[in-house]
């Protein structure tokens, strides 16, 4: 089996799904002749053409607001974002318009538009190449949110986005986009959407993490493991939905539970695990749930490393949690 | 014209929305042969404000121009209906076309079935023109259980499948990247010979999705109409306060995008003007950007009183001397094409079938509540499957 990166798996994935249907288009900035800013649509061009990889202006709403018109046709636009900070301009088309078209027609519109788009820090890119922006779409009903890890779930996550008729959000953790690697089969595999991975089994805490903050989470547990404390460490892959049963299965297991997320602590989506979280399992709870979350400060340049969560912190929390 | 150097925008709104009426025509000698510019500035018109022909119409027989004054009277009669059974609060809100009615169905009348329409807030009657069955107009109004769109959204906002007529949101100018989308997906899918309709409002040629629209447009050469009905408000904004271009053809040129300017009461200059425009964009010749002038007689809404910010007695010129029914019952008159009494006839019977629907959709309840889950996926997510039990 071939060994990939997060790039090449989207990269696999895209072409499997344009050579499979041809209704399938990508489009967006410096996608086509130059294969994207992370070459995650490299070589597409030269195979599919022009036409259905289209280079774009520079403007995200026209990017989404025409994606919107070509999936109400019934193409299978797929636009990428060259990073989730510049996706604003396109707020109001993909809250208002994309993720409201099914509901608003009684389902005689559906928008099956998927949105690629790199997310995170530790890239030295500061405030506007870093951030983390899944709570704002995760509480827009309509809209679902996925957010691999690793190439192999990449790949499986991303044809099954391409082949179902829903608007997504697909969250693409640029940091690890080269140093992630794993075995990726070379032909046709999905993942279901909504289903969390059990990426270490534990005993004693419950470690949730998504898209970047997984390998952080996996190096915490290793560590954790070192002091005799057993982790179990999911990777809920998606977000909206998310996997309640896979979660509630471990929490009832272990009674303890740390959420770590790169993004903003206040209202990030650590905030309704934890609620969904006691609303079910209330009384298998030994211990309150406990967040290692970026700060509710702007994404910083020089100080990244002490914004995003790292190993130790997360350490920190699993410690605190046993000796409440 | 062309507004003087250094005139104040706002000021006499009323007097500065009356200084850009059609009364400065441009017959259609020579329109089309003109370059862009002149084009954007200028105003074609086929028929005066007396019905009497400026133009060539020897394209024009009978059944079309009795299609074109028939759905006029249509919109007319179904909105005045509509607008007092708001006044009754039978119905929640209600937004009319009244003075429009040219725009909407001469541009309406220049679409082919295959091709899509994605509307602002003032094209209903493009649907209807096109076959939107009356029924599920009122039923969306109404918001029962046979709205097709479920109840979902405030009145007038109606969405036909069948007729390729998109459903809109209230956001101004969203829905012209879409229709933009609309018509790359078109040329994408190989299916010549067709293309897209989108409409707004002048208001709506101040938002940011209106430029990056019509760049859009340009650069992918988009078989795409994009059709401004310059009723020169938005709400309580005049036409001054959104641009200080002379007009807003003007803006496209700029967009590479071919520009028209037409009497937007002139139910035939503004049918041909469109005609043009989708004839060239279904044979591959790009998009169009038509600015089509008129006035919103009306009140923007039925939540709204336009005496407060506006000079009334322009209303009252454009009401009665630039009313684009009764240009066009001119010419139809001259040419015999319309008997003595037959448009009263018409319209008693269009208001004797709208009545009827009413009394029908007005019977129907509201949708289930379990709709409420309904289409915000394909297929409820858990999350929704749970509090759809727990809503009982
Ligand atoms: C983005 C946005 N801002 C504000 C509004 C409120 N609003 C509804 S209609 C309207 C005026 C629209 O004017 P125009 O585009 O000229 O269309 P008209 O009503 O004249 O047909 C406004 C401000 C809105 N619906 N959407
Ligand atoms: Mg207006």
């Amino acid at each position: 089996m071939p060994v990939m990166n997060i790039i090449q798996a989207v990269n696999d994935a895209l072409r499997l799904q344009m050579r499979a249907e041809p209704k399938t288009v990508v489009l967006g900035e410096d996608v086509g002749k130059f294969g994207g800013v992370f070459r995650a649509t490299s070589g597409l061009h030269e195979e599919f053409g022009a036409e259905r990889v289209i280079d774009t202006p520079l403007a995200e709403a026209g990017i989404i607001g025409t994606a919107i018109g070509m999936a109400l046709y019934g193409l299978r636009p797929v636009p990428e974002i060259q990073f989730s900070d510049f996706i604003y301009p396109a707020f109001d088309q993909i809250v208002n318009e994309l993720a409201k078209f099914r509901y608003r027609s009684g389902g005689q519109y559906p928008c099956p538009v998927v949105i690629r788009t790199p997310v995170g820090g530790g890239i030295r890119g500061g405030h506007y190449h870093s951030q983390s922006p899944e709570t704002l779409f995760i509480h827009t009903p309509g809209l679902k949110v996925v957010a691999p890890s690793n190439p192999y779930d990449t790949k499986g996550l991303l044809l099954s986005c391409l082949r179902q008729n829903d608007p997504v959000l697909f969250m693409e953790p640029k940091r690890i986009y080269r140093a992630s690697k794993n075995e990726v089969p070379e032909g046709d595999y999905t993942l279901e959407i909504g289903k969390l991975n059990v990426v270490r089994p534990g005993t004693q805490v419950t470690l949730i993490a998504w898209s970047g903050m997984v390998s952080i989470a996996e190096e915490a547990a290793i560590k954790a493991d070192a002091a005799g404390i057993s982790v179990e460490v999911l990777d809920l892959r998606s977000l909206m939905p998310f996997d309640i049963v896979g979660i509630l299965a471990s929490v009832t297991k272990t009674g303890r539970v740390v959420i770590v997320h790169e993004a903003p602590r206040t209202c990030g989506f650590g905030a309704e695990l934890i609620a969904s979280i006691q609303e079910r399992a209330m009384e298998h709870l030994e211990a309150p749930i406990s967040r290692v979350c970026g700060f509710d400060t702007p994404f910083p340049y020089t100080l990244e490393h002490e914004y995003m969560p790292n190993a130790d912190r997360v350490l920190g929390a699993i410690r605190q949690t046993l000796e409440w | 014209m062309v507004a003087p150097l250094g005139a104040t925008p706002g000021v006499a709104p009323g007097a500065a929305a009356d200084a850009r009426g059609p009364s400065n025509g441009h017959g259609a000698a020579g329109y089309f042969a003109d370059d862009d510019e002149t084009r954007a500035r200028g105003l074609y018109r086929l028929l005066d404000e007396h019905g009497a022909p400026v133009g060539d119409l020897s394209w024009l027989d009978r059944a079309l121009a009795r299609r074109l004054y028939d759905g006029m009277l249509t919109i007319r009669v179904t909105d005045a209906r509509m607008m007092a059974l708001q006044r009754q609060g039978r119905i929640g809100f209600y937004g009319e076309a009244m003075g429009q009615e040219a725009a909407v169905v001469g541009s309406a009348a220049a679409s082919l079935p295959d091709d899509w329409i994605i509307p602002a807030l003032r094209e209903a009657g493009v649907g209807l023109f096109r076959g939107m069955p009356l029924d599920s107009y009122l039923a969306q109004i109404f918001g029962n259980a046979r709205d097709p769109s479920k109840g979902r959204q405030m009145p007038c906002h109606p969405c036909d499948r069948a007729t390729n007529y998109v459903v809109m949101s209230s956001c101004v100018s969203t829905q012209i990247p879409h229709a933009v989308g609309v018509a790359m997906g078109m040329r994408l899918a190989g299916d010549a010979g067709r293309c897209a309709f989108g409409y707004m409002g002048d208001g709506g040629t101040s938002a940011g999705d209106f430029h990056v629209a019509l760049n859009f447009a340009g650069v992918m050469r988009a078989p795409v109409v994009l059709i401004c009905q310059n009723n020169q408000w938005a709400i309580s904004t005049p036409g001054k306060l959104q641009t200080a271009a002379d007009t807003i053809a003007l803006k496209a040129l700029g967009y590479g995008v071919p520009p028209m300017r037409a009497d937007g009461n002139d139910v035939l200059a503004v049918y041909d003007a469109c005609r043009r425009a989708a004839e060239r964009a279904r044979a591959g010749g790009g998009p169009t950007f038509i600015e089509l002038l008129t006035y919103r007689v009306s009140a923007h809404s039925s939540s709204d009183d336009p005496s407060r910010y506006r000079d009334e007695a322009v209303t009252e010129v454009w009401r009665t001397q630039r009313d684009p029914l009764v240009r066009m019952q001119r010419l139809l008159e001259a040419r015999g094409w319309l008997g003595a009494g037959e448009s009263e006839q018409l319209a008693a019977t269009i208001e004797a079938r709208v009545r009827e629907v009413i009394a029908a959709q007005e019977q129907v309840g509201p949708p289930p509540r379990s709709s409420l889950f309904d289409d915000v996926f394909e297929q409820p997510t858990w999350l929704l499957l749970e509090q759809r039990a727990a809503l009982g």
